[in-house]
């Protein structure tokens, strides 16, 4: 940039810029403190909270009390394993609309996104009749199958908008080469996609990470995911602030430092083709 | 150019995503079509049978449904509302050259990382509480009486908390956007002695409009069937104050058993899901095209 | 991309493993997230010593997703849970549709003879006990005794609504953060019309008449709303209308309530020094009523242990059933946590055992509560249905939640109390009109 920016205005953003940083982030730094207190220390005012001491026993006291890692291990399993099937799926669709448009692919993609108007809490009774038929109740795969369909359109549209920049010359100079199909998707238009197709992964992985409609009612045990772990301290008897904070705490953390880290691949392909 | 085999290649390739998508489409819908003109409540079973519209009529005549209905708009609408403006303002402030701009970043798309029943209970809990929240301290700090949020102010209280989840995915498009902007347009603009305001209204918000669009298709998706949000903080109350319809479909299928009821109330909250979905898609269609 | 495929592929064949191995029956229970429960799954060796081919499974939640997740899964024969935790409200109304295991034929050293008579007719219908009660409950006053004194009042132990309301506005000292009364606000069926209708009673009203009118338009209903607003709005906590049992509790614990009508299970809660700040200074009273009412505001209400109809594994369940449900057991949590934190409300020799009676001073109390309450007749009026704080039919979930909603909006100051009765009232005889009891 050619401008020159005084370092008065620079000085001045930053406060502004830190100042909203901190509203924004401060419901999430204030669990992860209530969760290092005693329950009696977590609920007296802010600045006595502060000041006192710190612990790890809501940690201890949620650990002892239920299975944290099988209910992380089911959240994982379950939200990339939807993630990657819908991506198995959806890549050659995206793929095809995106270099053979026909007359109705837009019309296509758009079906494909209504389809998740429909309020799960509407159908539930419905697919739970289903799943219980085809012994998928209380089972991971039932859970990846639903939300790799609940998060289909996405994936799709999120795959078509990426592809559809790729710029087809390339394409055409592959096939001049004598590039077949395969090869053509293979070697040429998958290192172009990777962004893409990191950042939709990424999308949806947190999407599914969050679900708590679908993984709540068709769970019991085996398969339950963190979304079952924090409904059993959303509102226990007597004090449980501290407690219902490491849980919030440990649910979250995992698909936070995630997102954290991978915030600059999300943020690439995160432009549903909003970008010219 | 596309040849003949490329394009049943192509439809081969299309044919798994949308057969799954129709079967997943249809057989709920199909099911929820059929029980809605079934009596049939879960807890009497031996009770069915048809009953024509006797479903919908129920539902329609609920004297929560208009309530609703409003409330989903005021809900979907206030959180467009100040994702759509705050995701602007964030993203051009994220935009300018500030000290730790990467930390800065993290702690504002951190809210997109939380599940929805998390950021309920935390608000509700540790922020809302006219006790214990931090709001009453704060109110009582500067010797006002604290404020009952989700008691005196149900949907804003809603909104607000479904808006802090969203506007993180906001700001990313909108920042994202800004940044394709040619900075040499920017520079010649400014050369001509186009002011910052000018140079805003004229250069950047036209080229925001597109992600913006995006921002309110998703968003809106996703917003029609906010659920999780309500339940934890209101149960749709207090009376019917911050009832959805998302939740008076809930009320009728899981928490009456009433499957016949609830999924008349799905089959309208489609129908009226989809007139949403039409009018976006006219606007988006324009906007994307383009 | 290839690593995270293998990761998961690892974990599903860990997990196939675990459940291979297994050779025990496994169980899966599911409870709600209540101290109680929470404290049994603490004291699970001792099951295991006992019963090693036996491997049980916590589905712990809380409790309107349980019952939400309970009766999906009772009602479409899912099959995901061999032991529900369910109250005195599902247990008639499922044991009637046959979708309970009667817990018949219980060895002599479980005494089901000892089961408290009230809870147990709760929990039986056509003579077949349908679920053992883990612990259960009445309601009554809780007070503090330091504000009585301080404020120069004695607390009868048999108070009347007018008394409760002169107690009220003399402990409230709202610039100290002390609200004269907590009650409970937030809308459900299970929560602030609980309350209402028991407070209902004591007023002389009922739900329903004999042909299933709805009562809302009656004096009682409007006595008891306008004295409940009365009470809550002059010496309630801020934030009323949405606090519910655990709610008031936390309020209590830190001593902002001067007094809390609500379940009698809370005394050891209150009383525990661990907890509470003001665990040495409350004291306790009956539910009060009104002058001349022969009801008090008091209710019934048990969570109790049963098997879903179709489980595979009956016997394993029953016995764990019968384990947490039993004197031994009761041994076990005084031996590990001392008397005063057994599960209470259940046995008719817990409340002959000298030990526990000096180690929880609610316990006459609670006993003259729970057999005070009385489910067939919770009225001085007559009525079709059973239940004390509800309405022992299907559609009273949804109903009942229904008008706790109205009364929240009420105390939240959105409506007037008679505009809260008059919807109550109208959406009350559309759902029975719509369920077919109104003709």
């Amino acid at each position: 940039m050619a401008r020159k920016i005084s370092n008065r205005r620079r000085v001045i953003m930053s406060v502004i810029a830190w100042a909203l940083a901190f509203v924004i982030f401060f419901p999430i730094l204030w669990t992860i403190i209530l969760s290092f207190k005693t329950e009696g220390n977590a609920i007296k005012a802010p600045w006595d909270v502060l000041t006192s001491s710190w612990t790890f026993d809501s940690y201890h006291v949620v650990q002892e009390r239920s299975n944290y890692f099988r209910h992380f291990m089911n959240s994982v399993v379950i939200s990339f394993g939807s993630t990657l099937l819908a991506l198995v799926i959806a890549i050659p669709s995206a793929w095809a609309m995106a270099f053979v448009p026909g007359k109705r692919t837009k019309d296509v993609l758009m079906w494909m996104l209504s389809t998740k108007m429909m309020p799960a809490v509407g159908v539930l009774v419905p697919i739970y009749l289903m799943f219980r038929d085809w012994g998928l109740l209380d089972t991971r795969t039932g859970l990846v199958i639903v939300l790799c369909l609940m998060n289909l359109p996405i994936v799709i549209w999120m795959l078509f908008t990426y592809f559809k920049e790729i710029p087809k010359d390339i394409l055409e100079a592959a096939r001049m080469d004598g590039a077949t199909l395969g090869g053509e998707i293979l070697y040429v238009l998958t290192p172009m996609a990777v962004p893409g197709i990191a950042s939709t992964l990424l999308l949806n992985v947190i999407l599914a990470w969050n679900e708590a409609f679908w993984t709540l009612n068709l769970t019991a045990a085996k398969a339950a995911p963190l979304t079952a772990f924090i409904a059993a301290y959303s509102s226990p008897e007597g004090l449980f602030y501290a407690k219902l904070s490491a849980a919030s705490t440990l649910a979250i953390a995992p698909i936070l430092i995630l997102g954290w880290f991978s915030q600059k691949q999300l943020v690439r392909g995160l432009t549903f083709g909003a970008v010219k | 150019m596309s040849t003949q085999a490329s394009r049943s290649a192509a439809r081969l390739m299309i044919s798994p995503s949308v057969i799954l998508l129709f079967l997943w489409m249809a057989v709920p819908l199909g099911m929820t079509i059929w029980f809605s003109f079934q009596r049939y409540n879960l807890l009497m079973p031996g009770q069915g049978g048809f009953v024509g519209w006797d479903n919908y009529y129920y539902f329609l005549t609920d004297p929560a449904f208009f309530t609703a209905l409003i409330n989903t708009l005021v809900l979907v609408g206030g959180v467009l509302l100040i994702t759509v403006f705050g995701g602007i303002l964030l993203a051009l402030l994220l935009d300018q050259p500030i000290f730790g701009q990467g930390i800065v970043r993290v702690l504002v798309i951190a809210p997109f990382f939380v599940m929805p029943t998390v950021s309920a209970l935390v608000w509700k809990n540790m922020l809302y509480n006219p006790v214990n929240g931090i709001f009453a301290y704060l109110a009582k700090a500067i010797g006002l009486q604290p404020y009952d949020f989700l008691a005196h102010a149900p949907m804003l209280s809603i909104t607000i908390i479904v808006a802090w989840q969203w506007l993180p995915f906001a700001t990313l498009i909108l920042l994202t956007a800004l940044q394709s902007l040619d900075s040499e347009q920017l520079e010649a603009a400014e050369m001509d002695g186009a002011g910052a305001l000018s140079r805003f209204f004229y250069i950047m918000l036209p080229h925001l409009a597109r992600a913006a669009t995006v921002v309110i298709l998703i968003q809106t998706i996703f917003l029609l069937s906010t659920f999780a949000e309500i339940l934890v903080t209101t149960n749709g109350g207090p009376g019917n104050a911050s009832t959805t319809l998302t939740y008076l479909v809930y009320v009728q299928s899981l928490l009456q058993f009433d499957v016949g009821g609830g999924a008349a109330g799905g089959v309208i909250a489609v129908i009226l899901a989809n007139i949403v979905a039409i009018f976006l898609m006219r606007m988006i269609g324009k906007n994307l095209e383009a | 991309m290839t690593y995270t495929i293998r990761a998961l592929m690892g974990a599903c064949a860990l997990g196939a493993l675990a459940t291979a191995a297994a050779a025990e029956t496994t169980i899966t229970v599911a409870t709600v997230n209540n101290g109680d429960m929470v404290r049994m799954q603490g004291l699970m060796d001792d099951f295991y010593a006992e019963h090693p081919d036996i491997k049980v499974e916590w589905v712990t939640l809380e409790e309107n997703v349980l019952r939400q997740k309970v009766t999906t899964d009772i009602a479409t024969k899912g099959g995901q849970f061999d032991v529900l935790t369910i109250g005195t409200y599902e247990v008639p109304i499922w044991g009637k549709q046959g979708w309970l295991v009667p817990l018949d034929g219980m060895p002599d050293s479980y005494d089901v003879n000892d089961l408290l008579p009230q809870i147990r007719s709760g929990l039986t219908v056509d003579d077949h006990l349908y679920a053992a009660p883990f612990y259960g409950e009445s309601s009554f006053v809780m007070y503090r005794k330091d504000l009585m004194e301080k404020a120069g009042m004695e607390m009868p132990e048999k108070p009347t609504w007018s008394d409760i309301e002169k107690a009220a506005a003399a402990m409230t000292d709202k610039d100290n953060e002390v609200y004269g009364i907590c009650l409970r606000g937030k809308a459900g069926w299970g929560e602030n019309a609980a309350f209402l209708s028991a407070m209902d009673n004591s007023m002389g009203g009922r739900w329903f008449d004999e042909n299933w009118t709805p009562q809302f338009d009656t004096a009682p209903w409007k006595e008891t709303l306008t004295r409940y607003l009365d009470m809550m709005n002059k010496y309630g906590p801020p934030g009323a209308s949405s606090n519910g049992f655990n709610e008031n509790l936390a309020l209590f614990q830190q001593g902002k309530c001067g007094m809390w009508i609500d379940a009698t299970v809370a005394a050891s809660f209150v009383t525990n020094p661990q907890d509470s700040t003001v665990a040495d200074k409350v004291g306790f009273a009956l539910a009060p009523n009104k002058e001349g009412v022969d009801k008090r505001a008091n209710w019934l209400w048990a969570w109790s242990l049963a098997i879903p109809a179709g489980t595979q594994k009956e016997e394993a369940a029953k016995t764990f059933i019968e384990w947490a449900t039993s004197k031994h057991y009761t041994e076990l949590v005084a031996e590990k946590e001392g008397w005063a934190n057994v599960p209470p409300g259940t046995r008719t020799s817990l409340y002959e055992n000298p030990k526990y009676l000096e180690a929880a001073p609610f316990a006459k109390l609670t006993l003259d509560s729970i057999n005070a309450a009385d489910p067939k007749n919770p009225s001085v009026q007559p009525v079709p249905y059973t239940g004390v704080q509800f309405v022992a039919i299907p559609e009273f979930q949804a109903i009942g939640t229904a008008v706790g909603q109205q009364f929240s909006a009420a105390l939240a100051g959105q409506v007037s109390a008679d505009q809260a009765l008059q919807s109550a009232q109208s959406l009350t005889e559309r759902e029975m009109k719509k369920a077919g009891y109104i003709k």
